[in-house]
């Protein structure tokens, strides 16, 4: 009761620094817990099919016990490739409207129809996929698109609307708002006098985002692409509903296809014996990986930005 | 005071009277069904309360072996492996289903024989005025439109017994897909549940898809007639697949397929669905009340079938039922005798 002060802060301190940690731990532990809980899964599939069988293979048969990943590696690398470089020039594009041009009261109304977009929830977003974004591929865009690109592998074959084009555009949707919300964080840490150095040299406003702050953005709107694109990695629901799931490797945008996320929702629950279970497992593995690589990368780069 | 509390708490244990909890897991296809079984059941039966979780067949299987429900649920008869982890579990059939071939973009009445539809499945069959159709289409019109498969993506009890029909009826489906809740398709688009393949079907001009009886009755989805084994072609109802529950020998532990089965009215594409529970109860207020229970379901219960779109158990069905459920066993007497 009549500590000194120093002191009683002291003790705080002390109950501070042992909670914290514990908590940090906690955390970490529950990564570690959920991945070697995926690995016991995952074990029959190993010791009956080896690794490298399981990741490189593309027979998906579960009748015969027969499993590879590779379709739904691809898959989910197509789609989120696809979703990212539909939604980064858009995105980026309307984070700098919003940070350069927009009045205060348009900036107010456009980032809350952002944040409204970002919580959809995602089997509204694949529902909208199927019933209007599907049957408008396969009646306008496709054939389009097949016109006047078919020189390209990319987007030849019969417009069947769903696929990995269709699952690519409702992912670039989902993940607009994570990438423009980011890199419009990012534009805000900018210096103000760097662009108004700019200005006052007699740069344009398209001159002084070009040569001022989109250089000086550029490692900040990386990372935020990073960002969505394991957003995308892992969605499961929109993407199960437009794509089509069908365990093969094609070139073709408009072929259907199938990601590592949506091979799990749709087998796991009914998934009969330990190795169909297992290979499911070891596709959750193979995502965890994927995903957690791609989100330390992003930190790695956010970091060395602001130390810069 | 601290009596008081105790009396309070005496007051309302008593008036709550601790209705006993009895807890399924299984099947989403009976699922309706059963959330208005247990509902009429309880406004007789006050002491007892149902939890049941719809999380699949295969699910269901899993819970009832490790014991962590009082009964499972399941679209598939358990195979002879699953038993074997199981020892003394009981199939009880509770109603019948089935699985409707629907199409989009075609006039009404499409009739298929069974090898075209395998043939259909397999990929053989890519246009709809192929030879084989219009055969048996005398004076349809059939577009000159690709036909679209479309099958379930997720694994499904559903998937099970239309696979099940495709390989007794074509020898190439059976050895080159074979018979699964999932299978790896020679052709065609997956949908996520009934709700998935209907959208492929109603989105794609030309789809052929398959979906259970009940969902594509309630959402008025086109269905094709199928030729059984008797050479008739029976579209699919609830009569016609009670038919084919009629068209069978049923063997004691009720593990049977009766697809492809015989009888003039008999729709191929059937399948019953059970309750998995355990021939020595061991919680006897619990066994005694899961018994009376599924006695009221495969008697009183079946009436609410039928406007529910699942076909009840036929008269022949029933009283092999009864026979099984006398077995059941609590503290070594029947669960159904008098306490």
């Amino acid at each position: 009761m009549l500590l000194p002060q120093t002191d009683r802060r002291h003790i705080g301190d002390r109950v501070f620094g042992i909670v914290l940690p514990v908590l940090g731990c906690a955390l970490l532990a529950v990564a570690l817990i959920i991945f070697f809980a995926c690995a016991k899964l995952a074990l029959p599939a190993i010791e009956k099919l080896g690794v490298l069988r399981l990741l490189t293979g593309s027979d998906w048969n579960p009748v015969e016990e027969s499993f590879g990943a590779l379709p739904f590696i691809y898959g989910t690398l197509v789609t989120s490739l696809v979703g990212i470089v539909l939604a980064l020039p858009i995105s980026v594009g309307l984070a700098l409207f919003l940070t350069e041009m927009a009045p205060r009261q348009v900036r107010v109304v456009v980032a809350m129809l952002v944040q409204i977009l970002a919580g959809i929830p995602s089997v509204v977003y694949g529902l909208w996929g199927l019933m209007v974004l599907v049957p408008l591929l396969r009646s306008t865009v496709e054939p389009a698109l097949g016109r006047w690109l078919g020189f390209l592998p990319l987007f030849r074959g019969p417009p069947i609307g769903l696929g990995y084009l269709a699952a690519g555009i409702i992912l670039a949707i989902m993940i607009l708002p994570t990438i423009a919300s980011v890199t419009v964080e990012v534009l805000r840490t900018m210096p103000q006098a760097l662009r108004e150095g700019a200005l006052a040299l007699g740069a344009t406003p398209w001159e002084a985002i070009r040569l001022v702050v989109l250089p000086y953005a550029r490692r900040g709107i990386f990372g935020a692409a990073i960002l969505g694109l394991g957003r995308a990695l892992g969605e499961t629901m929109a993407v199960t509903m437009v794509i089509g799931n069908q365990p093969e490797i094609h070139a073709s945008l408009f072929s259907p296809g199938y990601t590592l996320p949506s091979v799990i929702a749709n087998e796991f629950a009914e998934a009969t014996g330990a190795v169909h279970t297992g290979a499911l497992a070891a596709l959750a593995l193979a995502l965890f990986l994927v995903s957690l690589t791609l989100s330390g990368a992003a930190r790695v780069l956010i970091r060395s930005r602001r130390l810069r | 005071m601290r009596k008081l509390i105790a009396l309070s708490f005496l007051i309302a244990g008593s008036a709550l009277a601790a209705p006993l909890l009895i807890n399924g897991a299984g099947a989403t296809f009976p699922f309706p069904l059963y959330s208005k079984w247990f509902g009429e059941y309880q406004k007789t039966h006050k002491d007892a309360q149902f939890n049941y979780q719809s999380i699949g067949s295969g699910g269901g299987i899993k819970q009832i072996t490790a014991r962590t429900v009082d009964f499972g649920a399941s679209d598939a008869p358990m195979s002879d492996a699953e038993i074997a982890a199981a020892p003394g579990i009981m199939h009880i059939p509770t109603v019948l289903g089935a699985v409707a071939v629907v199409y989009n973009g075609l006039p009404a009445g499409l009739k298929l024989s069974p090898e075209a539809l395998a043939d259909l499945f397999l990929g053989k069959i890519t246009k709809w005025n192929d030879a084989r159709i219009a055969m048996l289409n005398p004076g349809m019109k059939l577009p000159d439109v690709a036909v679209t498969i479309a099958h379930r993506s997720d694994g499904s009890g559903t998937t099970a017994v239309f696979t099940d029909y495709l390989g007794k009826v074509s020898s190439e489906w059976k050895s080159k897909v074979g018979v699964g809740k999932a299978v790896k398709w020679p052709v065609g688009l997956g949908g996520k549940g009934n709700e998935g393949v209907t959208g492929l079907c109603k989105s794609t001009p030309g789809a052929l898809g398959y979906v259970e009886l009940a969902y594509a009755s309630q959402n008025k989805l086109t269905m094709a007639s199928l030729r059984n084994a008797d050479g008739e072609f029976v579209a699919p109802s609830i009569a016609s697949t009670s038919a084919a529950a009629a068209g069978v020998t049923l063997p004691a532990d009720f593990r049977v397929s009766i697809t492809n089965a015989k009888g003039k009215a008999s729709y191929p594409i059937s399948a019953f669905t059970y309750i998995l529970l355990y021939k020595d109860q061991a919680d006897a207020a619990k066994g005694r009340a899961l018994t009376q229970f599924l006695w009221w379901a495969t008697h009183e219960g079946q009436v609410v079938a039928g406007p529910l779109d699942y076909a009840p158990l036929p008269a022949a069905v029933v009283s092999k039922v009864e026979t099984a459920l006398r077995t059941i066993m609590v503290q070594g007497r029947s669960a159904l005798a008098a306490n």
